[in-house]
């Protein structure tokens, strides 16, 4: 049983393993897409310390701290939640381009440990990126994390990830059933998560038939209870409102998620759409 | 697991390495288009069986279907009708331990273009269950083999010949010692000293590993080369089966090429032409 798991542990690695040399090959990208992050979340930083003069009035500098905080953490949430969910629906697009597909669902790898190890891989890339993004950020705009309770926000973000890993296996189901134009509608699902989980203002605001929909995005809660965990300094307990929904959606989207891939790889098998394109 | 399977099979000498019975494959358009848009029947009902330690050439032109049956046999597609077994496995019941047994090249070299041929193929090896010191190991002396030397395997494979790329194709199939090694077209758009040595590579296989190969071709001289028994695929069906000499005696003498002729109706290289916009 051990060394089973230890077996299939290894099969997985070598998706991470895999993964970080492509990054190395294709670094010049990895600059681009570290710069845009950076780039776009000083932006919003910029916006939240230029409210009072947009808004044509003065502002208590406490609540302007507050403001840049409260962007920053959704900014830097979604990137991190953002790369989880387009490096995982990507999987198959980019295997189709490359021209591997075939040979990797030939390979005799059960699909949930494929999944698993494109999972580590992802979680490798996306924290490293959304380190290098507080940081870069940390040295243009004052970040006040004073009040912040750091190990509440560890665990919301863990448990954020689980929770897209499950939406996002969901997602790469789409470039697998259509080969020419699945992945844009998985970034289509990712543009509406986006709109609907809170990312840079309260849900509250959003129209009715939105609230649905932010309700069952994992996004919503972890966003909601990093900001109650870094603003307000909330322990566990506190943001356990947030956590146990987020748990919840993983737990429910991880197999849902599986079970819908291993249809659709059946599917494709049936319909000869398991092949490169591109 | 999969040492268990390997072992087992090994002791068992009289099961067929691959059996496939009335096998079809029809594929449907993607989109319905007035005045075309018809079903395309790939494969027709083929039934055939490759013994273990044989060569099996596959004859067929552009769009008979060839590759259409590789890839049910590489369990990359079901079949609508009949029943594939490897080793006595069925592939859709025991697909696992059926991708244990096979590794396949296609026409297509598909790797990873910005990794290396070592990067790829240790890769590649681990799927396999080769821990990476052993994969760098045979790397280096079946590359060598093949002609590759030792600088170009960190060489990105973008930066190589199509013939480099393609040996590295066949040094991944050969690297996780498949029983049952499927070959689309391996040497197709080769140099004449590419295809021989690839060809020589196919043959010491069979020999030193006790490999079992499906070929498929549509290069006759390849094709009575390689083979031990060679089957004719004509528009999705097989035709003909035996040895070389076999189908000459029974379809009036000649060579492989005027067998071709007489079943066919037409001369190989005319067929690839015509048939070569019928999709598989």
């Amino acid at each position: 049983m051990i060394a089973d798991v230890g077996a299939q542990l290894g099969l997985a690695y070598a998706f991470v393993e895999r993964e970080v040399a492509l990054s190395k090959r294709y670094w010049a990208w990895e600059i681009v897409w570290l710069v845009y992050g950076i780039v776009t979340s000083l932006s919003v930083a910029y916006i939240g310390l230029a409210a009072p003069t947009i808004a044509g009035g003065s502002s208590d500098p406490a609540a302007v701290s507050r403001l840049v905080l409260y962007l920053l953490v959704g900014t830097i949430t979604w990137r991190f939640l953002g790369l989880i969910f387009e490096q995982m629906a990507e999987t198959i697009a980019w295997e189709r381009w490359e021209g591997t597909i075939e040979y990797t669902f030939m390979a005799p790898v059960p699909r949930v440990t494929h999944l698993l190890g494109m999972c580590g891989a992802t979680l490798v890339r996306a924290v490293g990126f959304s380190v290098a993004i507080l940081a870069a950020v940390a040295l243009f705009v004052p970040v006040d994390l004073s009040h912040a309770n750091a190990l509440a926000a560890i665990v919301l973000l863990l448990v954020g990830a689980v929770a897209f890993v499950g939406l996002a296996i969901g997602s790469a189901v789409f470039p697998l059933l259509w080969t020419e134009k699945g992945l844009q509608m998985a970034y289509i699902v990712q543009a509406v998560v986006l709109l609907v989980s809170g990312v840079y203002y309260p849900t509250t605001i959003l129209p009715g038939w939105m609230q649905v929909l932010s309700f069952i995005s994992p996004a919503t809660y972890v966003i909601r209870g990093m900001r109650d965990a870094l603003l307000d300094g909330a322990d566990l307990g506190a943001v356990w409102p947030n956590l146990w929904p987020a748990l919840v959606v993983g737990a429910i989207s991880i197999p849902l998620g599986m079970r819908v891939f291993l249809w659709a790889e059946r599917h494709a098998k049936r319909t000869g759409r398991l092949k490169r394109s591109g | 697991m999969a040492i268990e399977v390997r072992e087992r099979i090994r002791a068992e000498k009289k099961t067929a390495a691959l059996a496939a019975c009335a096998v079809s494959k029809a594929f449907k358009p993607a989109r319905v288009v007035p005045g075309g848009g018809m079903t395309v029947r790939a494969v027709d009902r083929v039934s055939l069986s490759v013994w273990r330690g044989e060569i099996y050439g596959l004859l067929g032109a552009n769009g008979s279907g060839k590759s259409t049956l590789i890839r049910l046999f590489s369990t990359l597609l079901t079949p609508d009708t009949g029943t594939v077994s490897i080793f006595g496995l069925d592939i859709d019941r025991d697909e696992l331990d059926v991708k244990r047994l096979i590794n396949r090249v296609s026409v297509e070299a598909s790797f990873f273009k910005k990794l290396s041929a070592m990067e790829n193929l240790v890769y590649a090896g681990r799927l396999y269950g080769v821990p990476p010191d052993e994969s760098r190991r045979k790397v280096v002396s079946i590359l060598r083999r093949l002609g590759i030397e030792d600088p170009r395997m960190k060489e990105p494979l973008d930066k190589l010949s199509r013939g480099m790329q393609q040996k590295v194709a066949i040094a991944r199939a050969f690297l996780t010692t498949p029983m049952l090694l499927l070959l689309d077209e391996p040497t197709t758009g080769l140099d004449i000293r590419s295809k021989r040595e690839v060809q020589t590579f196919v043959r010491d296989l069979r020999d030193e590993h006790d490999a079992t190969i499906l070929l498929t071709t549509h290069d006759l001289d390849e094709a009575a080369r390689l083979a031990d028994r060679i089957g004719i695929l004509h528009q999705g069906r097989l035709v003909a089966e035996g040895t070389p000499e076999e189908l000459a005696a029974r379809h009036g003498g000649g060579t492989l090429e005027d067998v071709f002729m007489t079943l066919t109706g037409r001369r190989l290289e005319d067929a690839d032409a015509t048939d070569a916009e019928r999709p598989t």
